[in-house]
């Protein structure tokens, strides 16, 4: 059986402190900056922050990630080189990249520290792993969330580094990595800036008849009742109409959330090492939450009881939740 | 010389449509590089790769330079098989758009196609060491940040293209939206895709055209035309300019910017007969100013 880490989000010093606490394996985060991919307003760690972060993780045994995981564009590349230095000097346990330029860097550089694949590398078959297996000494994929478990067995088997797969959380549509829908309709990019549908960008607008629309950039992603609680318009969950579709439709995905605890003890079994709390963007208290719930099922788990997954199931009550790909290939 | 090129087909065009489209390619339009393959849907394939043979020496024929371009995503054993078939081969040239087809290529020579996220000088420099000869830069690259990692790309000797005209790819899934469309799914799609051979348009409830659906593609409303900026491009080391196949007559598309290369053809005119061309479909360039990419701006110092 697989250690079945658990990998969970700090998108703060004091939500990383919580998350520590509440029995995190290993927490992710990233600097204030286009280096990682959730570059938003009010997140993420100074070089101090982080200095302090990572004697505290280390000091109750869990080990700290740092995400270096967005493309720099031409001309820009020292700013992650910088900040691969900077991690590398406070002490982090791994890199998490995607840019194979950025990946070279540390390779060189910083032999020492792991190398885990970001999700926004995009490799889906043991070809593409096994290609940054061998060439920068990738330690960890983390899988797309796009295959079903028998896909994920089957990866595992070909392959030479550990898998970690996201198993609760935003529930992203698109091939990570390749996605410029928020730079269409923004002007900031997923993969440079490390922006998706930014808060800055966004409006609600009440109609007369009581109803609301939310926006991006000024374009309508989705319109809601009156009594209905308005989503967040992020465009891959954005309705839409088409010629025979003119009722408007999810024409990507309904806004749902990732949850795949019912799932974990088959995951455990396909040989997955690591599981992935999505969130840094999330509140200290839901952090808290979640990770606590996650800590007793995979203890359970490990330790032959059935989980108890009633906590998880109460964290998201009145959200759609969905198992996405990880089931049944017909999500495709 | 800067080179045009057309890109691969994005859609699900009939095999009897992409013979007729590549006959008048072939025949009459001024581009000096054609990309073939499927790169979007493995399940398509079949309709037309039985016909490549024909089309690369019908190309060939007439004077172009041929390159089989590999899938965007690679996930499935039909998938992994086409990849490495492609990368098998010795010729024509191929264009690699994902990790797995640069594993099965090793170091024999390749190009780098535009869904490999080369965004900056350091990828293209690893890139060039492990055999890539040409590298299709992304189409959301800011013009500055093109003209950086072209300048570089051309000191370690690759071409360095830019997509100048039609939708741009904002997106790829493994759900196929067309599918989901007419309530099925990818694998009893019935491949309705073949109904939009511009693509299926989306548009907000408040009815503002947005997006294109193409089977698990998803791209922008607007093609981006980089007619004015074609200068700054190849001032900048841009060696080719790739003009994306669009439901239009692209031979015409390809003659408005051959003209404007050659300084045949003024700015002015050359952007009203793309206009014609065009029809209502917006333009935009906006990702090369580093602006919202459906935006359109104003180009004053176009020469």
């Amino acid at each position: 059986m697989s250690l079945a880490e658990l990998i969970c989000p700090a998108g703060t010093p004091a939500a990383l402190r919580t998350a520590v606490d509440a029995g995190a394996d290993a927490v992710y985060c990233g600097f204030q900056d286009a280096t990682n991919a959730r570059n938003f307003p009010g997140l993420n760690f100074t070089p101090e922050e982080l200095a302090e972060a990572v004697v505290y993780a280390h000091a109750k045994g869990t080990k700290v990630l740092l995400a270096l995981n967005t493309y720099p564009p031409a001309g820009k590349v020292d700013l992650w080189r910088q900040a691969a230095d900077t991690g590398a000097r406070i002490g982090v346990d791994a890199f998490i990249v995607a840019d194979m330029g950025v990946a070279e860097y540390i390779a060189r550089t910083h032999p020492g520290v792991r190398l885990h694949l970001s999700v926004q590398a995009a490799a889906s078959s043991p070809e593409a792993i096994r290609y940054y297996c061998e060439h920068f000494g990738v330690k960890r994929i983390v899988l797309p969330r796009i295959l079903t478990i028998p896909e994920i067995r089957a990866i595992r088997k070909e392959i030479p580094c550990e898998i970690e797969t996201f198993i609760f959380g935003n529930h992203g549509l698109m091939v990570e990595g390749r996605c410029s829908l928020t730079n269409y309709l923004t002007g900031q990019s997923t993969n440079m800036d490390g922006v998706c549908s930014p808060a800055s960008d966004v409006e609600y607008t009440r109609h007369a008849d009581g109803s609301m629309s939310s926006q991006l950039a000024g374009f309508t992603i989705d319109c809601f009742g009156p009594e209905e609680k308005a989503g967040y318009p992020t465009i891959c969950k954005g309705r839409y109409t088409a010629p025979h579709r003119s009722e408007g439709y999810y024409a990507f995905e309904e806004p749902v959330s990732l949850n795949l605890s019912r799932l974990l003890p088959e995951l455990i079994d396909a040989g997955v090492h690591a599981f992935k709390i999505e969130g840094r963007q999330r509140s200290k208290s839901y952090v808290r939450g979640v990770v606590s719930a996650f800590r007793r099922a995979v203890d359970d788990i490990r330790e032959g009881r059935p989980a108890d997954i009633a906590d998880l199931i109460a964290l998201t009550e009145g959200q759609k939740q969905t198992q996405g790909a990880f089931e049944t290939k017909k999500w495709r | 010389m800067t080179k045009l090129t057309l890109g691969p087909i994005a859609y699900h065009w009939s095999a009897e449509k992409r013979r007729d489209f590549f006959a008048r390619i072939a025949d009459e339009a001024a581009v000096d590089e054609v990309y073939l393959g499927e790169v979007i849907c493995s399940k398509r394939a079949p309709f037309h790769e039985a016909d490549l043979p024909v089309t690369i020496e019908r190309l060939e024929r007439a004077g172009k330079t041929v390159i089989l371009s590999t899938l965007a995503e690679v996930m499935l054993k039909r998938e992994r098989k086409a990849t490495e078939d492609l990368a098998a081969m010795h010729a024509p040239e191929i264009e690699i758009n994902n990790a797995a087809g640069l594993y099965a290529r090793g170091r024999r020579a390749h190009r780098i196609g535009p869904f490999m996220n080369a965004y900056n000088e350091a990828t293209i420099d690893w890139m060039a060491r492990q055999g890539a000869t040409h590298v299709c830069l992304p189409t959301e690259l800011p013009g500055e940040a093109i003209a950086t990692a072209a300048r570089n790309a051309r000191q370690l000797g690759l071409g360095v293209e830019v997509q100048v005209f039609g939708r741009a790819s904002l997106a790829v899934s493994a759900r196929c939206y067309h599918a989901r469309a007419h309530g099925r799914t990818k694998d009893n799609c019935q491949f309705v895709c073949e109904g939009d051979p511009d693509g299926m348009p989306l548009r907000t409830t408040d009815d503002n055209p947005i997006l294109r659906v193409n089977g698990i593609q998803t791209q922008s409303e607007s093609y981006v035309d980089l007619l004015p900026e074609t200068g700054r491009l190849v001032a900048d080391g841009v060696t080719h300019l790739r003009l994306q196949p669009q439901a239009v007559d692209m031979v015409g598309v390809a003659a408005v910017f051959r003209g404007v290369l050659d300084r045949a053809l003024g700015m002015e005119e050359a952007e009203a007969r793309l206009r014609e061309i065009c029809a209502d479909t917006p333009f935009s360039n906006g990702f090369y100013y580093g602006q919202a990419g459906y935006r359109r701006i104003a180009n004053a110092a176009s020469h």
